[in-house]
């Protein structure tokens, strides 16, 4: 596990040159190395450590698209790899758009996104903060009962892709993070709360911050009961924005106009949202969890405005769907790794911080249920209808400030009423290991299923 | 996959520093996927993925290490990483033997690899031409083929030696639909621990075709009410509802660490006296069934809640080990590059008695779930919801007009608690369970069932 990798660039840029004539071929290759350490009661519940490498290789030959993945970096499996792509491209339906990215002259951005520290970090030292932070979970209120979850993580990740179209980039990054779940628990009722800390290296965790977090999410919910049905405003936390936005770029998506399922499709240029809300897509932002410097196709990654005062001002491409809509590739092209294909998929959507403190929201908003958490968001979110139906826990809001716990309660609406009804926007923007960085943001006209 | 010798010295490099217990796991795993979608097969796809895992175990304390490399030298540096991680007190080497357990997970009768793949692909055209046939309203299908052939090896310190070859088929549609009310979509799903021979047991055609209807169906859904609501839940996907309802809750990793609203509950009377619900992997060829699990553990049928009375939880070889009880089977990882915990296998509720029509013509007023799309779980509150991707008002006793997509909330020991009726026509759909980061494929299943009340989350008046 120790050996050294051959450079990845050189190996995909190997791979490339077995392509035959006539046929378009890239290779994506990664190496990660991650480190995971759980603390249960004081002592190392499980300690992790993980190699691993890959590639995935794409065929265009007669307009037909093949791929093949391996868990392997050796050449002779590599070989074997793109065979099977080559072989798998007969199978496709022939589409005059399929194809590799061509470079398009878009300069990347200058992002130093690895730490070299990061690797020099001890095993001991890592081990020493998922103990830290599970001991301040537990010491912060007599109410904390149990640490369900107390991790660090850390991850260094490299990639390379490389392409018969003349695409040769490589990229690394770091990442490191700390999560915990706090169990509070009070006259037999148990809530919990999660808490977390993310960077590039250890300079960027705050322990004390997770694990308050995690614990004031848990106890203020102690006392909870489900509220009656009705229409209210409800004021989202900033990790509860991050997941509505991530379902909103998921609409906004070229691949999604282009085949029917997107229901902003027609309504380029019309005002959709209400004139405080702009959304903005950009991995360029070194502060993004997911900054880039490249797509998953090897094209720069940009900034893009999709909405813009509430009108909506693009879509976002990859070059596949690009080509087919004769637009340009937004270098939005996104990769599961070395399993996947490209796709069309967001890095970094964020809302510009509005005027107001959080504390102004509340206020501006009087009478509400404050969300600290939802769940079911894959199932009762459907992005081509716009239906919106989530379980949601938090604290209700009267005269403008945080009141009794509530929980067991949904909220729904239609993601196009809710952009209509943003109230407002916050200045508390915070980057989240997500799609998207939240804020708080205040929605009206939304219906709490309760009694 | 790897020679007994190689596995002993394999263990006992693990055990170098003074480990409790040492595992290995290797796993080889190959699949071919293709899909479909606006009317072109965009891709077909195909992965191989192989490497090892190694645990070792000191006092409560597990180091973990994997690797891509399968070579002994490879295999040794994952077990002494894993060692080094674990540090135990003392070293010295200790000699395993293992004794190899015969069993094996059924043979596909058509194993994948032997259908070409143009077979595969013209699936695909088949479900596509059907669905769109359907209606004129269709505009958009996706239809999605995979298989997957996963062979294991588990060694283990306690002597435990065990290999699984383990198939698995799926196939889905999904369907968007065009109206007035806008865009509307519906899906289907087959999936079983089989070969190709899934398709002589399900008719591609007919599976798009529900797809469609029910997206179609939906055009003239009109929103779903918000509040509480008597549901009646459909045989088969309802299932997910047990599973989220109370299924992880018995999880004994999460019992022990108290995060289960279900601890300290055993001999309880924790669900109406309706309620049976077991776990078996060993469920027929169901999308949750294999003979070993991840930790060398053959399967089994395993009942949690009878007749309302919990009686037992879902065990993996740690958690086991430190209550000297033997793992019921439930020790599964995703791959060799995680660690294994406490999953379901086939989670569901046994047949009740009842007419499943009676059930329905019995509820003057409620909602009728005809598909669940998936849902989450708090265990430590046991508050859970799922969505409804096809759910029907019920207007005196009768099923009458679709509804919109929305999310059922509850918590799990109300509802198991208020389901008071149980229906005789039990049947199993395929699902993805997710815990702590890592997918598996499960099965749950139900008859049709009636809980009193629980709250739905609509956007019309209660």
């Amino acid at each position: 596990m120790a050996e050294s990798r051959p450079e990845l660039l050189d190996l995909a840029r190997r791979v490339v040159g077995w392509a035959r004539d006539g046929e378009q071929v890239e290779a994506y290759v990664s190496s990660a190395r991650e480190v995971e350490v759980r603390a249960y009661e004081g002592e190392v519940e499980s300690l992790s450590s993980a190699d691993s490498a890959g590639a995935g290789i794409r065929v265009v030959t007669g307009n037909r698209q093949g791929f093949a993945y391996a868990g392997s970096l050796d050449e002779a499996v590599l070989e074997e790899t793109l065979a099977e792509a080559r072989d798998n491209a007969a199978f496709a339906t022939p589409d005059e758009h399929v194809g590799l990215a061509q470079p398009d002259g878009v300069e990347a951005a200058a992002l130093e996104l690895w730490r070299d520290g990061l690797a020099g970090v001890s095993s001991a030292r890592k081990v020493e903060l998922a103990l830290e932070l599970e001991r301040r979970v537990r010491a912060a209120d007599p109410r904390v009962r149990g640490v369900r979850v107390a991790e660090y993580a850390d991850a260094q990740v490299e990639a390379a892709v490389a392409s018969t179209a003349g695409i040769a980039v490589s990229s690394r990054r770091t990442a490191c993070n700390l999560a915990a779940m706090a169990l509070a628990e009070e006259r037999g009722e148990t809530q919990t709360g999660y808490g977390l800390s993310v960077g590039r290296d250890l300079a960027d965790l705050d322990v004390e911050r997770a694990a308050v977090d995690a614990v004031e999410r848990a106890t203020r919910l102690l006392g909870s009961r489900k509220a009656p049905s009705a229409r209210v405003t409800v004021v989202l936390d900033p990790r509860v924005t991050a997941t509505l936005l991530s379902i909103l770029g998921g609409t906004l998506s070229g691949e999604a106009v282009l085949k029917g399922r997107s229901l902003f499709a027609d309504r380029l240029g019309e005002q959709v949202g209400v004139p405080a809300l702009t959304l903005v897509e950009d991995p360029t932002d070194p502060r993004a969890y997911r900054a880039s410097t490249h797509d998953g196709e090897g094209l720069a990654c940009r900034r893009n405005v999709l909405l813009a005062d509430g009108v909506l001002q693009g879509f976002l491409w990859d070059s596949y769907s690009a080509r087919r809509a004769g637009s340009a590739s937004t270098g939005s092209a996104l990769r599961g790794g070395f399993k996947g294909t490209p796709h069309v998929g967001c890095r970094a959507l964020a809302l510009p911080p509005g005027p107001h403190s959080p504390q102004e929201v509340l206020a501006l908003v009087g009478q509400g249920l404050f969300v600290q958490a939802v769940s079911g968001v894959h199932s009762g979110v459907n992005p081509i209808s716009g239906d919106f139906s989530v379980g949601a826990e938090g604290l209700m809001v009267r005269g403008g400030e945080l009141a009794e716990p509530v929980r067991e309660v949904t909220i729904a609406s239609t993601l196009q009423r809710m952009l209509q009804r943003v109230v407002a926007v916050a200045d508390d923007l915070e980057f989240l290991p997500s799609s998207a960085a939240g804020s708080t943001v205040a929605i009206a006209d939304v219906s709490l299923g309760g009694t | 996959m790897i020679e007994e010798a190689v596995v002993r010295r394999v263990l006992g490099a693990a055990l170098l520093t003074g480990g409790d217990f040492a595992e290995l796991f290797v796993e080889d795993r190959r699949g071919v996927s293709a899909a479909l979608d606006d009317g072109r097969v965009e891709q077909v796809s195909s992965g191989r993925d192989r490497g090892a895992g190694v645990r070792v175990v000191v006092g409560d304390t597990t180091g973990f290490a994997h690797t891509a490399e399968l070579s002994e030298s490879g295999l040794r540096q994952a077990a002494e990483a894993a060692a080094a991680a674990a540090r135990g007190g003392g070293g010295g080497v200790r000699e395993v033997a293992l004794t190899r357990r015969p069993v094996r997970s059924r043979p596909a009768a058509v194993p994948p690899e032997t259908v070409a793949k143009a077979g595969k692909v013209e699936l695909l055209a088949r479900a596509d031409d059907a669905a769109r046939g359907a209606g004129g309203a269709i505009r958009q299908v996706t239809v999605g083929y995979s298989d997957s052939r996963r062979r294991i090896l588990v060694a283990n310190s306690d002597g435990v030696l065990a290999e699984d070859d383990q198939v698995r088929t799926r196939f889905s549609v999904s369907c968007v639909a065009a109206g007035d009310t806008g865009l509307q979509t519906g899906y289907q799903t087959a999936a079983l621990t089989v070969g190709f021979e899934l398709f002589d047991r399900v008719e591609v055609e007919d599976l798009a075709r529900r797809a469609a209807r029910r997206a179609l169906t939906k055009l003239s859904a009109r929103p779903a009410p918000s509040g509480v609501v008597p549901v009646v839940v459909a045989s088969g996907s309802g299932g997910m509802m047990i599973h989220e309802a109370c299924g992880h809750g018995l999880e004994a990793d999460l019992v022990k660490k108290a995060s289960s609203v279900y601890a300290g509950r055993v001999g309880d009377q924790v669900a109406s006296p309706l309620v049976t619900m077991v776990d078996d992997g060993t469920l027929g060829d169901d999308w949750g069934t294999f003979a070993v699990d991840d930790e060398g553990r053959p399967t089994g049928r395993n009942v949690l809640i009878n007749d309302g009375v919990l009686t037992d939880y879902m065990w993996d070889l740690l958690r086991a080990r430190k209550e000297g009880r033997e793992s019921s089977g439930n020790g599964r990882r995703e791959s060799y590059q995680h660690l294994p915990m406490v999953r379901m296998t086939n989670t569901y509720l046994v047949n009740g008695t009842e007419d499943p029509d009676e059930i329905v013509r019995q509820t003057p007023h409620g909602i009728y779930v005809a598909q669940l799309g998936g849902g989450q779980v708090n265990t430590a509150t046991g508050d859970f919801v799922f969505g409804m991707t096809e759910a029907y008002l019920i207007e005196h006793g009768r099923v009458t007009e679709p509804l919109r997509d929305a999310n059922l909330i509850g918590n799990g020991p109300d509802v198991l608690r208020h389901i008071d009726a149980v229906g005789n026509d039990f049947s199993t759909i395929p699902g993805t369970c997710g815990k702590d980061g890592q997918s598996v494929p499960v099965g749950c299943g139900q008859p049709t069932l009636r809980v009193t009340q629980m709250t739905v989350g609509g956007t019309a008046g209660g």
